[in-house]
């Protein structure tokens, strides 16, 4: 009797682990599609000739007529794609060196000030990226065109910073909370100044942060729009987020294949970096909340 | 190798006075231990020494010279935290190494001196370990390889042997001593366990609340005691104190005995003690209860041979040897001394 009893719990318990695999994958797989499926429908629209892209009775996820490379060849040849590129790659580097330039160490006095003062200034410098931009772009471009810099890359790179430090020094914050002190008054006791001592200590355990602040604040310069279009209307100035609408939709008549092969060639080489950090990139957001 | 002097050594954190005048001198290659209760400033004093806590005033001599307002790299003192503050991020090998590479020791040098000391302390296998791959015990000997690769002036400790096991504990406190004799480097060793004190220092510095109440070889400490304070902190059970109309009398468990065990020579103090409980612990028993004409809340413990046949609940008469017997002042708890 009892033995039938928990022979029978056995198999209930057998059974529902398998489902809670199956359930598991089956949740992954849709989650994965989701996510891919814009750059899928993305790199097959980038090949399409134009009477199988506008004719709706083809399959849209498919190829009809023979797939062309006319519309990527427009997109490097007809327009600045390129000289686009390169831009975002400048305002993105030069953003993320401002960034952890100033971020670093004020996460780190932030987080060494004893006391409450330190986590409330570290709150307090929060608190400021929550000031969206559609609301700052306006007095942002008095400040732009004063200091002399309307047109110029320049206005992005001061600019975009004002976004990725107060979310990177709280970031960090967390970070170097979690590294105990001991650890760098050993390296000043084994014979290093302050400073040597973080360099070669703190820093190395924090990397993780660091990794989570330049993938946030590259890929922020990367798809910032409203900065990036009140500042500068220059066609050898603008950054892809606003170069590519403006060179591919020309009043009601929009490229869509360019368009399409343009997203394609900056979201592709951006997920392959990506995937490369992305378990330290995980561990950034989630250890910095939890000790943050 | 040096010696390690402080005067009038000051600490304040805001209203907090952490360390209060304290003057402590150690000798050559002595083993001293500051112990006392946790906040009593053992810690702070440590880490002034170290240099990781500038003092409010008083000045702090390491070999002679004045060490005041230098960063600890300067004072060429190794430090165990309690921690151990290993790199997580380097492997054993360079852990060691560290303390050189900050000096400059070319690569050849520092392989050999990081091979010596992780021979001497048994842990040449696991030079390409990272430290979380390590027992509480290995790491606490990368530590004190690391503090001692370069060879410094002094050994500073902070509790390194809290955090092993009580097992572990005890063969770790031998490795260390006989690692600190072998190397004959001043030590100084905070810990708030009196029985690691005793058993392992040369003399003690007992503290509390920021001043050392006395500083002494074990045995001063343990049968001369300065203050009720150290005669109740040092001793495991602590000494027994019955407070006397102008004086409080003091003596350790282990000469309270019933009267018959003593000689006319003795000249023992006589006391009617009352067994509430008796304590079995293998190698001795314990006998808790009252001395009648005190404080019935006054509880007294005496230690006795396994074998004495004493029965709970019943009267006996005890004595203590006139010269096991040690009076305070009721007031301040300051030894009084003389047969006053």
């Amino acid at each position: 009797m009892a033995a039938t009893t928990l022979e029978a719990q056995r198999r209930r318990a057998e059974l529902k682990r398998v489902w809670g695999r199956v359930s598991l994958y089956v949740l992954a797989i849709t989650a994965a599609l989701l996510a891919a499926f814009p750059f899928l429908w993305s790199t097959i629209t980038m090949f399409k000739q134009d009477q199988d892209l506008y004719n709706r009775d083809n399959n849209p996820f498919w190829f009809t007529l023979p797939p062309t490379l006319e519309h990527i060849r427009y997109l490097f040849e007809n327009t600045a794609f390129l000289t686009f590129v390169r831009n975002t790659m400048v305002v993105g580097l030069a953003v993320v060196a401002i960034t952890l330039l100033i971020s670093l160490p004020a996460a780190y006095s932030l987080a060494r000030l004893a006391g409450r003062w330190g986590e409330r200034m570290g709150i307090a410098i929060f608190l400021v990226y929550l000031i969206p931009p559609t609301l700052l772009f306006l007095p942002m471009s008095r400040v732009v065109a004063s200091l002399g810099l309307l047109e110029s890359l320049w206005s992005l790179i001061l600019v975009y910073p004002t976004i990725t430090i107060p979310i990177s020094v709280w970031l960090l914050m967390g970070f170097f909370k979690g590294i105990p002190r001991d650890i760098e008054e050993q390296a000043m006791v084994d014979g290093y100044t302050r400073a040597g001592a973080v360099m070669r200590t703190v820093l190395p355990l924090v990397f993780p942060g660091i990794v989570a602040v330049i993938v946030f604040s590259f890929t922020l310069s990367a798809h910032e729009f409203i900065y990036a279009l009140s500042f500068i209307s220059s066609t050898a100035n603008k950054t892809i987020s606003v170069g590519v609408p403006t060179a591919l939709v020309r009043g009601d008549v929009f490229f869509w294949q360019s368009l399409q092969a343009a997203a394609v060639f900056v979201a592709l080489p951006i997920a392959i970096v990506f995937n490369l950090f992305l378990d330290r990139f995980i561990a950034g957001f989630t250890m910095g909340a939890v000790k943050g | 190798m040096s010696v390690v002097e402080v005067r009038g050594l000051t600490k304040e954190f805001g209203d907090m006075v952490a360390v209060d005048h304290v003057d402590l001198a150690s000798r050559e290659g002595e083993f001293l231990v500051l112990l006392g209760p946790s906040g009593c400033g053992k810690t702070t004093l440590l880490r002034m020494i170290a240099g990781l806590e500038e003092p409010t005033s008083g000045e702090i001599y390491i070999g002679g010279e004045k060490m005041n307002g230098l960063p600890p790299r300067i004072r060429k003192v190794a430090m165990v935290f309690q921690s151990y503050a290993l790199y997580p991020h380097m492997t054993v090998a360079r852990n060691i190494a560290f303390p050189l590479r900050a000096e400059g020791v070319d690569k050849a040098e520092q392989d050999k001196r990081v091979r010596w000391a992780a021979e001497l302390l048994g842990i040449d296998r696991y030079l390409d370990r990272r430290p979380r791959q390590l027992s509480g015990g290995e790491r606490q000997r990368v530590a004190l390889a690391r503090a001692l690769v370069r060879e410094p002036n002094v050994f500073l400790l902070d509790e390194p042997l809290s955090n092993l096991d009580a097992k572990l504990r005890a063969a770790a406190r031998d490795d260390l001593l006989e690692f600190q004799r072998r190397v004959g480097i001043t030590t100084i060793y905070v810990t708030h366990d009196q029985v690691e004190a005793m058993g392992m220092g040369d003399r003690i510095a007992v503290m509390r609340d920021g001043k050392i109440r006395q500083f002494g070889t074990p045995e001063e400490i343990y049968s001369d005691p300065a203050d009720t304070f150290v005669a109740t902190f040092i001793g495991s059970p602590p000494m027994n104190l019955l407070e006397g109309e102008h004086r409080v009398v003091g003596f350790r468990p282990e000469n309270f005995k019933p009267i018959g065990e003593f000689t006319e020579r003795d000249v023992p103090s006589t006391f009617r003690f009352h067994v509430n409980r008796s304590e079995y612990l293998g190698s001795d028993r314990f006998l808790y209860g009252v001395v009648e004409g005190y404080d019935e809340n006054t509880k007294v413990i005496a230690r006795v041979p396994v074998g004495s046949t004493i029965a709970e609940g019943a009267t006996y008469e005890f004595g203590v040897a006139a010269a096991d017997l040690c009076y305070f002042d009721p007031r301040t708890g300051k030894r009084l001394r003389g047969d006053a």
